[in-house]
């Protein structure tokens, strides 16, 4: 593999890990307030499907904002089952990436194609050059060319730290995921708590699916996430629920999944299915040789009730 | 406070209650299980609404208020079980719900305010230290401290030498009279009675929901507050005949050592029970109750001793061995352990002998014997139910518990093991219980029966036992039952071992 290729292999990490970055802090948002984010696949589907109707009707900054509206709102479906009712995370979770998947193909059915299958186009959001940075020889142009939304997957980890370790909101939903009971007895209410971080977490993985609209496909298709919500979940562990490792963690499954593009082109003497299979055969390979984890927040997918001690 | 009345549906938790607490005191609040300690402080932090009476709190009224009106106005309460987080750090731990430490949370002013807070009491709390690798004493004290930062002059504490090591508990009792010489106000909820003679300034004792005593600690004896906390009339008794207790002994246990955490160990226990004898084994809760309980009915196994069922050794024997062999247990948590919530009361009826006639054939079950067998029970053990096929866990606590006497008792076991058979029941269903328990002695059978009500234990035994450190202290034949010596050995005072 020469120099071009492996620059090409970097482009093609970046691009595929943007989307799971979004996922990812979306969803340490959640699981550090108590509640597994395993409907971070379906919450990044309706962002996509928000993406293509803001985009569409509107422009790409709704876009933006559809796709946080979309993604929201099924974070919002997600925790009224889960935090005000008390259902199962891994069960409503999972039933609400499948939710996704039908109502996701029906909206834009009836928003955008008048009942049949649309035909969308949507202009890919253009590269921002950072000018100097993108001038240095080498990595210059592959990592300071590029779409803006890809700059704030970048950045998010900074504020997302901030407010988890620095602020007193943060501190409160740390606290709601580790023991409810704690924020309860000084006055808090961890419900609420639990219920914003859920509707957050689908606001950012929502934006995560706008990335793949508006960012590098250009259209919407059926199920278009296609998984990528589980790898994010899958990050999160392996980052150890933290912002900057799992963003680490989402580079590593890109590029393994990068890699499997390349090497299909190599024309192996392996079914490209099998090599498709290779990201989430390294997550689930990571996630066994990391075991149970001492660092999941202690009361995560745990239900709280007023009273009931 | 003054006339404080609490009470629970039928039970009266409080009933007029007057405490009063100077500054610069500690006042030791005394009683014993469920005798009102607990739901009185609740009241004044504002956990519980009162039915009646009022507290005043620097010469304000304080009513209707919530705990963090309570907090807000000076009062706080460290909790038997901690409410701290234990993957965060002490810093994080005090400003968490706290408005004062800033929107972005001042880490560093928070820090140096834990470290002159922690000096200013003598409690050594490092900030940053993870509350997860504190000791139970070291994180009771980051609870203190949170109180302390928050501006708290009256402290209460209940039962905080519970979960401490003696080394732990003089140690607090040092931060107490640190508290103390700084003017601040303190209420020490226990029913160790060397507690309240070692730290108070003022007692209060309580029993069944009212004050039976209160004097300053100077003019205290252990015997006294025993008598004052134990003492009580004897309700009406129950049927009882000579049944001369003769003949082999039906359960007999020898130098049974249970290993288990403190306050869940066993340690060189050993009695006999004879047919036609209640021995009733009284005790503060965790004292070992349970590993005696456990141990004898087979589902913990001893490390040490024998356990003989009618003669036979049944040490290694499996539950089931034990129940062929003519023993029936009754467990605490009724609804945990005894029944299955979600099955109709037919099944949970036949659970013991589900592989019999006529409950089942050839390992299928037959509903109709089950049915019938189960109407019969329900009606003899007056079961309030709508019938059979009714969910265990749509009846009262009452009627639970009579399911699960009726299953173990019609069994016609020889020895019965009972546990906290009538807790939370209602007086009418308590009496049925130890009615029934009554019966089964007056017919020549055996009954090993713990309990915390004192009341319950000397109603029933014949002899009373009193297990205290997972030892049995002593046990005493009816007739030569003295309270106070009883209330000494309950509350770990050395008063004498008489054994009988």
């Amino acid at each position: 593999m020469d120099w071009a290729h492996l620059l090409d292999l970097l482009a093609a990490t970046i691009r595929i890990a943007t989307p799971l970055a979004f996922a990812a802090m979306g969803g340490i948002l959640s699981e550090r307030a108590g509640v597994f984010a395993v409907g971070l696949e379906g919450m990044m589907l309706s962002g996509a499907c928000g993406a293509a109707v803001g985009a569409v009707l509107l422009g790409p900054a709704a876009g933006i904002l559809g796709a946080a509206l979309c993604g929201g709102a099924m974070g919002a479906v997600i925790a009224t089952v889960t935090v005000r009712h008390g259902a199962d995370n891994m069960v409503t979770g999972i039933a609400a990436n499948i939710l996704a998947i039908g109502l996701t193909n029906f909206l834009v059915r009836v928003l955008l194609g008048h009942g049949a299958s649309p035909r969308i186009h949507i202009d890919l959001l253009g590269p921002v050059r950072i000018p100097l940075l993108a001038d240095l020889p080498g990595l210059g142009p592959l990592l300071f060319d590029q779409p803006w939304l890809t700059y704030m997957a970048a950045l998010v980890p900074l504020p997302l730290t901030l407010f988890l370790s620095r602020s007193r909101w943060g501190l409160t939903l740390r606290a709601a995921g580790e023991n409810p009971l704690a924020v309860f007895a000084v006055g808090g209410d961890p419900l609420a708590i639990r219920f914003r971080a859920v509707v957050a977490c689908g606001a950012v993985a929502g934006i995560g699916g706008a990335v793949l609209v508006l960012g590098q496909v250009g259209t919407f298709t059926d199920n278009m996430t296609a998984g990528r919500g589980y790898l994010a979940l899958a990050a999160i562990i392996v980052g150890r629920w933290t912002p900057w490792p799992t963003i680490a963690a989402c580079l590593l499954f890109a590029a393994a999944d990068a890699l499997t593009l390349r090497v299909q082109v190599f024309s192996l003497p392996v079914s490209s299915y099998v090599v498709q299979m290779l990201p989430y055969a390294l997550a689930l390979a990571v996630l066994v040789g990391l075991g149970h984890s001492a660092r999941l927040p202690a009361a995560a997918g745990t239900t709280f009730r007023r009273g009931g001690g | 406070m003054r006339g404080i009345a609490k009470s629970y549906g039928a039970v009266r938790a409080n009933a007029g209650i007057d405490l009063d607490v100077e500054a610069g005191q500690i006042v030791g609040l005394l009683g014993e299980n469920g005798s009102g300690k607990s739901t009185l402080m609740k009241v004044l932090f504002g956990m519980v609404k009162p039915d009646a009476g009022g507290i005043v709190y620097k010469g304000r009224e304080l009513s209707g208020h919530d705990p963090r009106a309570a907090l807000a106005a000076g009062i706080g309460m460290i909790h038997q079980h901690f409410m701290l987080v234990e993957a965060m750090t002490v810093a994080e731990n005090v400003m968490l719900g706290w408005d004062a430490a800033g929107r972005w949370l001042k880490r560093g002013a928070m820090a140096t305010a834990v470290r002159d807070t922690s000096a200013r009491f003598g409690l050594d709390i490092d900030p940053e230290a993870r509350v997860g690798d504190l000791s139970l004493g070291r994180r009771q004290r980051v609870e203190i401290l949170k109180a302390l930062m928050r501006g708290v002059d009256l402290l209460i504490l209940d039962e905080p030498t519970s979960n401490l090591t003696p080394g732990e508990v003089a140690g607090l009792f040092g931060v107490l009279r640190q508290l103390k010489a700084q003017g601040k106000g303190v209420v020490l909820i226990t029913h160790k009675l060397h507690e309240i003679l070692e730290i108070t300034d003022a007692v209060v004792v309580l029993r069944d929901g009212t004050v039976s005593g209160r004097r300053p600690t100077r003019d205290a004896s252990a015997g006294d507050l025993a008598r004052m906390m134990v003492e009580r009339d004897v309700t009406a008794a129950l049927p009882r005949i000579a049944t001369g207790r003769g003949g082999a002994p039906l359960l007999s246990v020898v130098g049974l050592t249970v290993a288990g955490s403190a306050g869940d160990a066993l340690d060189d226990v050993s009695f006999d029970l004879a047919p036609g004898e209640v021995l009733a084994v009284a005790g503060i809760d965790g004292n070992g109750q349970s590993a005696l309980v456990e141990a004898v009915a087979g589902l913990r196994r001893p490390e040490a001793g024998s356990i003989a069922l009618l003669g036979r050794d049944v040490t290694g024997a499996s539950v089931a061995a034990r129940v062929r062999a003519g023993l029936a247990y009754i467990p605490a948590d009724r609804g945990m352990t005894s029944l299955v919530q979600g099955m109709s009361i037919a099944e949970n009826l036949a659970l013991r002998d589900i592989g019999r006639a006529p409950h089942s054939r050839l390992s299928w079950l037959r509903r109709g014997g089950m049915d019938q067998e189960a109407r019969r029970r329900i009606r003899d053990f007056a079961i309030r139910t709508a019938g059979p096929a009714a969910a265990a866990r749509d009846l009262s606590g009452g009627n639970q518990q009579k399911i699960v006497i009726a299953r173990e008792m019609d069994r016609r076991p020889r020895v019965l093991v009972a546990f906290q058979a009538t807790w939370g029941l209602d007086p009418g269903a308590a009496r049925f219980v130890q009615e029934q328990v009554m019966a089964m002695r007056n017919a020549g059978h055996a009954v090993l029966y713990v309990a915390s009500e004192l009341d319950e234990v000397l109603a029933l035994g014949d002899r009373i036992g009193v297990l205290c450190g997972g030892r049995m202290v002593a046990i005493v034949p009816r007739e030569a039952v003295d309270l106070r010596e009883i209330g000494l050995m309950m509350a770990g005072h050395p008063g004498g071992e008489v054994t009988a």
